[in-house]
């Protein structure tokens, strides 16, 4: 996030687009509701009709995969009604002229009939934002970025934050949501194929050069692959060894059966995790590690915010912390560390990265975290980037990006889309939240949520048992009749694989930038399945989905007598 | 309950901060505070029956009424509600005020159970409303006791709800409707036959009830509670504050421990995340480590069949067989995924290794997915 999130609650105007906060972020959407108690204005861009619309003043629902025609319609009228930040955009940016001439090819009336609204949602976004600019903050996640023109549809949000002066506004800013505790954590530490730690660029010389002197070796000059690239590599047998900590890949990537094939097609495979995954079940070595309650260290959270992880428990019978054993593994490769414990690693990060410098475990353990950047031990850190000018230390550069539709469209075979996404109570592949008590009264199994339309045309129930299938795979699930899915597209998690996994459907497109798989966008077909699941009818009959209210029988007729 | 300490500021509007004294005691807090910040900050404590910082002041127990003196003439207050000013003198334990606290803790031990329940039931005996009726001596009895609210026998898994424990304080409804905004219960009826009440048929699963935990956490009584806690003595446990393990807000929690073992999580007040949590993180971060599922021992695959091995066995193999790769195919032969669900000391060891101990920059983590 380039801002805080306690500052959401002080935003003019919130614009959240490609994330269900509610659901997913709950504790953010907390911020949200407050910045709307204390009359903010909410827009909601999404094309699920997901809980937090009831807090919104507009909601906007584009089709799925529409976001650049939309935001470049946004800032097509921003530009064309002289309401963006001219000072700004002239003293911060560079290629305003080229972007103002691109999104003329974007005039609303054409972007709405691509995104399937009322031409007058796109002014009344571009009025609002603007108005409400600098102090309008944009919030997304994952509905964004999991596309394959995801990095375009990042940049398409940048233009407008840029045009309204937000980049470096208290409450302002372009802020993706972070999915997990420490996906940012994982970034700043540099386990990244062209990064070293505190984002610096390997490819750099004097960046490797400061390196190789504090590490004592040489470094390899050539960027790594990412892991899409990496599984392609295994099936043509040029990666052998593989090594996989804490992360459950042949569940929660997608195209499923790609993955599982890439590590059965790998040489040696270590797995270092708390459970016998799906995937640890593939390796030829699994390490048993501490889970977070049993370690020792530092997450970093979405608003770059390092805070103190402390163990509160013994891991159970061997099993080690995962800093312990990747300091033996060194000793056995013959390197060595004169590092013993998490705040000896820390020290040695921060000292590497500036951005870290002044962040210490003591400073972490007096106070309530701090973000970076966060240079020296006397820096308070920062609470929003981009202050005075951007931190890069170059002009922002506005990005003419083009309306990419989703690889896979629908067809006759495959008429519907599929989107995936996370519910409140059930989390990622589901080995943490399946294992907590009570919860299968809130989510029972995984569900295909369906648009009531859809479903009388396709003659479904709820309850029944469907089959979905996609080019690649086919899944087994339960139906599951709400407004929250728009007609012609359905939602499923991947919480429950070991009934429904998911992500042997999904698409196996990815990002031509980030290489982040499109997630939120496969083409699919759905049959009533041969062999029903009674349970299954049963046990979701009195589910309630985020924002849906489930009221009595009663209370329905008397309010039916009433209308 | 300590007041937030925001970490950051808006740019806009830095006043000139206000001097108090509070007891005889100067104290300097910042411009549209309330006297009740000036009173913590001093070191001051009064109960606070009815106040959630998150939701502001209510000023409807009346536990927090001081005195202060305005133009040369004592008023008495709430703290809560009232706006400091400059050079405003404030007594927080007089004489009358004590007397005053005590009939009111009175009263309300008038309406609750917790006289038959105190002190055996631990967590009504944890509770802010116990220690302040110990604090001022107020005694069970001393006013008649009225008809007691009824529990609401609910069968869902987290939240007990107990409301002959109940001081109708509202902080359950006000967190529920003005913070979470859920919209899950409110109160019906008046006075003493108030009860708090939730739609639809007083079963929180048939409610909008979200499941995240934050009423028990603001009850000051013990009429609702974490039903996963159940039984457990407070005293005899111990808090470790650290980062709930699911998504990326990184709210602050406490697990909680008996013996050594894990029994339940409490969110951590002082965290900027002010305490809130989500179902998830409120009544799912613990289990799992206990999951009689987890990893105990290295593994081995041989035969095809992944068997229990060593650490010295399993870790040398790892060496042995990366050197070997390595040797013949070069270190772009291996790669490396780290985590976003580990610690970020251990995702610097492992990139470190790759590009030290192996050679290559093939590391990668899931942010992608």
């Amino acid at each position: 996030m380039t801002n805080s999130i306690e500052e959401l609650a002080d935003s003019n105007l919130i614009l959240v687009t490609g994330s269900n906060t509610t659901e997913a972020h709950p504790v953010i959407s907390l911020r949200m509701k407050r910045a709307v108690s204390k009359g903010a204005k909410l827009i909601v861009v999404d094309p699920r009709k997901i809980e937090l619309t009831k807090w919104a003043d507009r909601y906007v629902q584009i089709k799925v995969g529409t976001d650049i025609p939309f935001y470049n319609a946004v800032a097509n009228v921003i530009i064309n009604e002289k309401l963006y930040d001219e000072r700004y955009v002239s003293t911060r940016t560079e290629g305003f002229e080229a972007f103002a001439t691109h999104v003329q090819n974007y005039p609303p009336e054409y972007s709405a009939e691509i995104c399937g609204i009322d031409v007058e949602d796109i002014y009344y976004v571009a009025r609002e934002y603007a108005k409400a600019s600098p102090g309008a903050a944009i919030c997304y996640t994952l509905g964004i970025t999991e596309h394959s023109c995801g990095s375009h549809n990042v940049q398409s949000l940048g233009n407008l934050g840029m045009l309204s002066g937000n980049f470096g506004a208290y409450a302002g800013g372009v802020n993706p949501l972070r999915g997990q505790n420490n996906v940012q954590g994982a970034g700043d530490s540099g386990a990244i194929p062209t990064d070293l730690p505190g984002y610096q660029k390997l490819e750099k010389p004097p960046i490797r050069e400061k390196f190789e002197a504090a590490w004592g070796a040489p470094l390899p000059k050539r960027r790594g692959i990412t892991k899409i690239t990496a599984m392609d590599q295994m099936i043509r047998g040029n990666v052998r060894g593989v090594f996989v900590m804490g992360e459950n890949t042949v569940v929660s990537d997608p195209h499923a059966n790609h993955a599982e094939h890439a590590l059965k097609s790998a040489e040696f495979v270590v797995v270092q995790d708390i459970f016998l995954t799906d995937t640890a079940r593939l390796a030829d070595v699994v390490l048993p590690a501490a889970s977070f309650a049993e370690s020792d260290g530092t997450f970093a959270n979405s608003e770059r915010r390092v805070q103190r992880v402390r163990p509160a428990v013994k891991p159970p019978g061997e099993a080690r912390q995962d800093v312990d054993i990747l300091l033996d593994l060194f000793n056995r490769m013959g390197y060595p560390q004169q590092l013993e414990s998490p705040a000896e690693v820390w020290d040695e990060m921060r000292k590497l990265a500036p951005i870290l410098a002044g962040i210490t475990y003591d400073r972490l353990d007096k106070g309530q975290g701090i973000q970076w950047p966060c240079p020296t031990e006397d820096h308070p850190g920062t609470q929003y980037l981009h202050r005075d000018d951007m931190d890069s230390g170059m002009p922002g550069f506005f990005a003419p990006v083009d309306h990419v539709p989703p690889a896979e469209e629908p067809d006759d075979e495959y008429p519907v889309v599929l989107t995936t996404g996370r519910r409140r109570s059930t989390y990622h592949t589901g080995t943490q939240t399946g294992r907590a008590s009570g919860f299968d009264l809130l989510v029972p199994h995984e569900m295909c949520e369906i648009n009531p339309s859809d479903a009388e045309a396709w003659e479904i129930e709820d309850g029944d048992t469907l089959q979905i299938s996609s080019r690649r795979g086919s899944v087994t699930v339960s139906a599951k009749l709400t407004e929250r899915s728009p007609s012609g597209t359905v939602f499923m998690s991947f919480a429950f694989p070991e009934l429904t996994r998911t992500n042997d459907v999904t698409s196996d497109a990815y990002d031509f930038i980030t290489e982040t798989p499109e997630f939120k966008a496969c083409a699919v077909k759905i049959e009533k399945a041969a062999e029903q699941n009674p349970e299954w009818r049963t046990a979701q009959a009195k589910i309630r989905l985020a924002g849906e209210i489930v009221m009595p029988t009663k209370l329905k007729e008397q309010q039916q007598t009433c209308d | 309950m300590t007041t937030f300490q925001s970490t950051g500021t808006s740019p806009a509007g830095t006043t000139k901060p206000l001097n108090l004294q509070v007891n005889g005691v100067g104290v300097a807090i910042p411009a549209n505070s309330r006297v009740l910040d000036a009173l913590q900050k001093a070191g001051f404590d009064v109960p606070t029956l009815c106040y959630d910082e998150r939701v502001g002041p209510k000023g409807t127990c009346r536990m927090c009424l001081v005195e202060v003196e305005v133009n040369g003439r004592t008023e008495t207050v709430a703290s809560c509600t009232t706006f400091a000013e400059e050079n405003q003198k404030v007594e927080t334990h007089t004489e009358a005020l004590n007397d005053y606290r005590k009939t009111l803790l009175e009263m309300l031990l008038s309406e609750t159970s917790a006289p038959k329940k105190f002190p055996e039931d631990d967590n009504t005996a944890h509770s802010e409303f116990y220690k302040a009726v110990q604090e001022y001596d107020a005694k069970a009895g001393a006013i008649p006791l009225l008809e007691r609210r009824k529990p609401a026998p609910d069968p869902n898994p987290f939240i007990q709800r107990d409301y002959d424990l109940c001081i109708a304080c509202y902080r359950c409804t006000n967190i529920c409707n003005e913070w979470e905004q859920a919209g899950a219960i409110t109160v019906d009826g008046r006075g003493q036959d108030s009860q708090i009440f939730s739609f639809f048929g007083n079963n929180l699963l048939d409610s909008p009830c979200t499941f995240c935990g934050q009423c028990i956490n603001t009850c000051p009584t013990g009429a609702l509670t974490d039903r996963k806690l159940a039984g457990i003595d407070p005293h005899e446990t111990e808090q470790t504050k650290t980062i709930c393990p699911y998504c990326g807000v990184g709210c602050g929690i406490e697990l909680v421990t008996k013996d050594g073992e894990l029994v339940g999580t409490k969110p951590d007040f002082d965290a900027p995340s002010r305490g809130s949590l989500c179902v998830k993180g409120q009544f799912a971060s613990w289990e799992f480590v206990k999951s009689e599922q987890r990893l105990k021992y290295p593994l081995i695959r041989k035969d095809g069949v992944l068997q229990r091995a060593s650490w010295d066995e399993a870790l040398d193999l790892v060496a042995t067989n990366f050197k070997k790769i390595v040797a013949e195919d070069g270190p772009d032969s291996t790669v490396f995924w780290a985590s976003a669900r580990v610690v970020t000391e251990a995702n610097y060891l492992l990139q470190k290794f790759a590009r030290v101990a192996i050679g290559t920059n093939n590391i990668d983590n899931c942010s992608r997915t």
